[in-house]
């Protein structure tokens, strides 16, 4: 019984209709938190002492790297789920998860580029986070091109899948390697603020918009999955019946 | 092979029970691989005339002097090898792939791993081997220290392995794929970065009097890792691809 709802997830119908009452939920909760969020943290939170109102990029920025990391193992966890149990959903999650990690992961870039602008004078560092975050971004484009180029769907995810999971072993050694090749050529010009040190004041919208992030990417995955699911069994009869009502 | 079918299918029929072990599979895709790299002895040397023409174009592109050229030569050469390498991994599985052979690998009794470690090996032989070989012309020609001459080998030498064992994942998730030759860069190079990263370091601290042991051990761990877990990867992917 315990894993009955387990069993379930092998049906894509199942799912579809389960998760049909769940999406204006989930958009009206995502939608309302990046809106206090936002709104809180760019107009309400207190300017910074150093860097005055162009820190408030981190309701973006921060929100952002988290999800692209995090997108990476949903990403990688649903591709091994769909390896192991063989379990046609999984494959789905995993195809619609790369696109969304990859764009967030480009946000965090771009929005770190922006505020790397006016704090350290240009607009990229070779910095240790940002340089893995870069080779993030190529692991994502990576699984993606591998998904795009093979004709046979299942094949596709299957290998994907590996390549998802080759990743996964490879990030903490990515990441560590990346740090101590930081530290070996770090430049002397360039001061990081400490991190540990944010204000309360600053940090609860923080907090608010990483949540609200979280919830949107669950509501994003969750309609690139139905419809990739829509997609897929488009020969089947429910879908056609569907299709017909609507 | 084809010259000694006839007489494996007569002792085959001797002791139907009786299948080569482990280490015969592997000497055997070792053997093959080795005389088939030896019979194609043209193309064993073209990563190395790679390596020697992207070499040549530094000094042209960038200035003849030999400060410049010192300062950029261990990442450079680095680079270039970790380029070459990529190039020839297209060729690891697909000959294979083209006349079925790989299909009688993959329906081999022998675990899949060993065969896939011992076409890996003979890949790092035909090219990591060459490069660590050819490496100190191409620091004389990019004027490197004197001090940089032996952790550059050392270096290649390690990291060569760990080169070819990873780009074997993406050869086995591309060689179903009529054009894989440009996926395998982009999907594979994220994956090098650490090893650049170490192998490239080793020899410039070398340079600068520093020890290098730290990063040679670092290097050595991840061949050993990629020993252990790049071929079961490459495995599981040429199963996709073979019988997708």
């Amino acid at each position: 019984m315990a894993w009955q709802w387990f069993h379930r997830l092998g049906s894509p119908r199942w799912f579809f209709e389960k998760t049909n009452a769940w999406i204006p939920w989930l958009a009206a909760i995502s939608i309302s938190l990046l809106i206090v969020g936002a709104v809180w943290g760019l107009a309400f939170a207190p300017a910074d002492m150093k860097q005055g109102n162009s820190y408030r990029i981190i309701y973006i920025h921060v929100p952002a790297s988290f999800l692209a990391l995090a997108g990476y193992y949903t990403m990688a966890i649903s591709g091994a789920i769909g390896l192991i149990w063989k379990m046609k959903l999984a494959d789905m999650v995993m195809k619609s998860a790369a696109p969304i990690g990859a764009v967030l992961t480009f946000v965090a870039l771009i929005t770190g580029a922006v505020w790397g602008k006016p704090t350290w004078g240009t607009w990229w560092v070779w910095d240790a986070r940002i340089t893995s975050m870069l080779v993030l971004f190529f692991l994502y484009l990576g699984v993606i091109a591998l998904q795009e180029a093979y004709q046979n769907q299942d094949t596709a995810n299957k290998a994907s899948a590996i390549l998802a999971l080759v990743g996964t072993v490879n990030i903490p050694i990515i990441y560590k390697s990346v740090d101590w090749w930081y530290t070996l050529h770090q430049p002397a010009t360039i001061k990081f603020t400490s991190e540990s040190t944010i204000h309360p004041t600053m940090l609860y919208p923080l907090l608010v918009m990483v949540v609200g992030f979280y919830v949107f990417y669950a509501l994003v995955l969750l309609m690139r999955t139905r419809t990739e699911i829509l997609s897929r069994e488009k020969k089947t009869r429910w879908v056609q019946e569907l299709a017909v009502k609507t | 092979m084809s010259a000694r079918e006839p007489q494996e299918r007569v002792s085959l029929q001797a002791q139907p029970l009786a299948t080569p072990g482990i280490g015969a599979g592997f000497w055997a895709t070792l053997r093959r691989d080795v005389l088939i790299a030896f019979r194609h002895r043209g193309e064993m040397a073209n990563p190395i005339m790679f390596l020697l023409m992207v070499i040549t174009m530094v000094p042209l592109g960038i200035s003849p002097e030999s400060a410049v050229l010192a300062n950029l030569a261990p990442g450079m050469i680095w680079v270039v090898a970790l380029l070459a390498t990529l190039l020839s991994l297209d060729g690891l599985f697909r000959s294979d792939f083209e006349d079925g052979s790989l299909e009688q690998l993959l329906m081999s009794p022998q675990p899949l791993y060993f065969q896939v470690l011992a076409k890996v090996l003979v890949h790092w032989l035909v090219t990591g081997l060459p490069l660590t070989v050819m490496a100190p012309i191409l620091g004389v020609m990019l004027s490197l220290p004197s001090a940089g001459y032996g952790p550059l080998m050392a270096s290649l030498l390690l990291g060569t392995g760990c080169l070819s064992l990873i780009g074997a994942i993406g050869a086995a998730l591309t060689v179903a794929l009529r054009k894989g030759g440009i996926l395998i860069s982009l999907i594979i190079m994220p994956l090098y970065v650490p090893v650049l990263i170490f192998g490239a370091s080793a020899v410039t601290s070398a340079i600068d009097g520093f020890p290098m042991s730290g990063q040679l051990a670092v290097l050595g761990a991840f061949l050993a890792l990629s020993v252990i877990l790049a071929p079961l990867a490459a495995a599981g992917a040429l199963r996709i691809s073979v019988n997708g």
